[in-house]
């Protein structure tokens, strides 16, 4: 494409005039887009994102050994070398491997949980900020009880009650992790709640659902994605817990938090059997902190160069 | 000829501070009335009251021979519409002209939704060019256009109009009340206008209440303003107030 081109899709895409919808939209896609690439860190953090995505696509490709099945006899906590490039723990499994399939994992994980909790919250939330009273009491009582509790200790009676394993160790991080998503959308809502555009929309006859649905959680939607984002450490450092603690991913799943679990018995002496995946949970917990910051700059419409 | 909009004895409370003390008023179809007072006096809270943003406490209103229960139904909406004073905090800082206009037309059920857009784009003097726009990429007095466009696209027979012009400077302010000046007569609008500016009012209204702490002090034509023809000192003061800073000595 010629540099002329370019230009004119620029200018295309940044007209003060937009002739559809679609311009409009894509319009203001593209000025998130740049404010979100001139930040460098925030683009490492995107980076750091799509290759874990891309490594958990292509787990079977990349990963040189079975996860699962080690050579008990030959090579058992091997320090880490050409043919085992993170060493192998006390199964003989390549740690490289088990790695590189618990990243599918960790996003397991992060996902079911972001789908989970993020929508309940910003439902309790924008509920009950706006329809105030004692729907907004309860709803806000409800949520204080959850909030007073450690996320970790809470996620840990529910796995209790639910019986350890993956699936239930999502269902319980996602049951502890709401409550702050509802106090940001009620804060939110209460801030806009009042404002003329909302009036005006009750002006039109709209139903309290359409306005919360279609006016008030757009506004709402920026700040938790951000929060959101950059609980992901805070969720996978939870979920490793839960691992660590036994009640979370069962052997032999490849969870990282699990896989530490395993090395504490020796770390003094076979660093690298927790240490792998102690390193890429800093990593895509990094990752995640980076792309939030950036988001939490690029989703503003009213901030920047407008 | 009954009267497009009446208001009797309305009381309105917050919390338990009486903001409207029983304020009664009768506006005919096809007429521009105005309120005018100091800032406090309750001439918003009459405006909101009506349009059901305030909380009434007694008294009636009735519209088109229609008394008003405590929920106003849609067809209300259809009746009545409102401009209000801060085209700033008006417009839904996330959405388009287009999605602004569209939305009325969605809630009331109406087909032909393209066609409304275009013409109410039209009559306030926005030309397509402004239709995909957010609202931070228009000025205060475009945005106050597309307020105005989005109360007309009901087609209401009533407008409340809050200070419509209260936050844009000099020039716009003309524009905006020439253009709502000739919406009226085009469409045989009833006005009811919110302003602490004396000037405005003679201009667009016919006849006037003042208002004082949530009373009515006392009812004038436009005539009776001109010509200084008031009765109570509270009006002479806004007068004398009105024609700005008068160096003494």
């Amino acid at each position: 494409m010629s540099a002329e081109a370019i230009q004119s899709r620029r200018d295309w895409l940044l007209s003060e005039r937009p002739a559809s919808r679609m311009q409009a939209r894509l319009g203001r896609a593209y000025v998130a887009w740049r404010r979100f690439s001139a930040n460098r860190l925030a683009f490492l953090g995107l980076l750091i994102i799509i290759a874990l995505l891309v490594v958990a696509a292509l787990a079977d490709v990349l990963a040189p050994y079975s996860p699962t099945f080690g050579d008990l006899k030959g090579s058992r906590l091997l320090a880490p070398s050409a043919e085992h490039w993170f060493g192998t723990d006390d199964l003989g499994r390549d740690i490289l491997s088990r790695v590189i399939f618990g990243s599918r994992w960790t996003l397991y994980v992060v996902i079911l949980v972001a789908v989970i909790a993020a929508p309940i919250g910003l439902l309790v939330g924008t509920v009950a900020g706006y329809a105030g009273g004692w729907i907004d009491a309860i709803l806000m009582r409800i949520t204080d009880i959850f909030l007073a509790f450690p996320k970790l200790i809470l996620a840990l009676a529910f796995v209790a009650a639910l019986g350890p394993g993956i699936e239930n160790a999502v269902l319980a991080i996602a049951i502890t992790s709401w409550p702050p998503y509802a106090r940001i959308a009620r804060a939110e809502t209460l801030t806009v709640r009042n404002s003329d555009y909302i009036k005006a929309v009750q002006l039109m006859g709209a139903s309290p659902f359409r306005i919360v649905l279609r006016h008030i959680m757009p506004l709402c939607i920026s700040s938790l994605i951000v929060r959101v984002t950059l609980d992901m450490a805070g969720i996978i450092l939870t979920a490793a817990g839960l691992g660590f603690l036994g009640l979370g991913a069962q052997p032999p799943l490849p969870e990282w938090g699990a896989m530490i679990a395993s090395g504490r018995r020796f770390v003094l002496d076979q660093w690298w059997v927790a240490g792998a995946p102690g390193f890429a949970i800093l990593i895509v917990s990094l990752g995640f902190n980076l792309l939030g910051d950036g988001l939490r700059d690029a989703l503003d419409p009213r901030s920047g160069d407008q | 000829m009954t009267a497009a909009l009446s208001v009797d004895r309305l009381e309105v409370v917050f919390d338990r501070f009486r903001a409207l003390k029983g304020v009664s008023l009768e506006v005919q179809s096809g007429e521009s009335f105005g309120l005018v007072g100091e800032s406090g006096s309750g001439k918003s809270t009459l405006l909101r009251a009506i349009a059901g943003l305030a909380p009434v406490a007694s008294g009636s209103i009735t519209v088109s021979g229609k008394k008003l229960g405590a929920r106003r139904d849609k067809a209300f909406y259809r009746e009545v519409q409102m401009v209000f004073q801060d085209p700033y905090g008006s417009l839904h800082p996330r959405q388009t002209v287009d999605r602004l206009l569209q939305e009325p037309l969605a809630i009331h059920g109406f087909a032909d939704g393209e066609k409304r857009i275009q013409r109410a784009l039209d009559e306030v003097g926005l030309g397509t060019g402004f239709r995909f726009r957010y609202s931070h990429q228009l000025s205060g007095g475009q945005r106050q256009r597309v307020a105005i466009a989005r109360a007309l696209i009901l087609e209401p027979s009533i407008l409340l109009l809050d200070e419509p012009t209260s936050a844009l400077d000099a020039s716009v302010q003309a524009e905006v009340l020439n253009l709502l000046e000739e919406i009226r007569r085009r469409r045989k609008l009833t006005f009811l206008m919110v302003s602490h500016d004396l000037a405005i009012i003679t201009h667009m209204c016919e006849r006037l209440m003042v208002m004082q702490s949530g009373e009515a002090v006392e009812h004038l034509t436009a005539a009776d303003l001109v010509e200084r023809r008031v009765t109570r000192d509270y009006t002479r003061n806004l007068l004398r107030a009105s024609e700005g800073f008068v160096r003494t000595a």
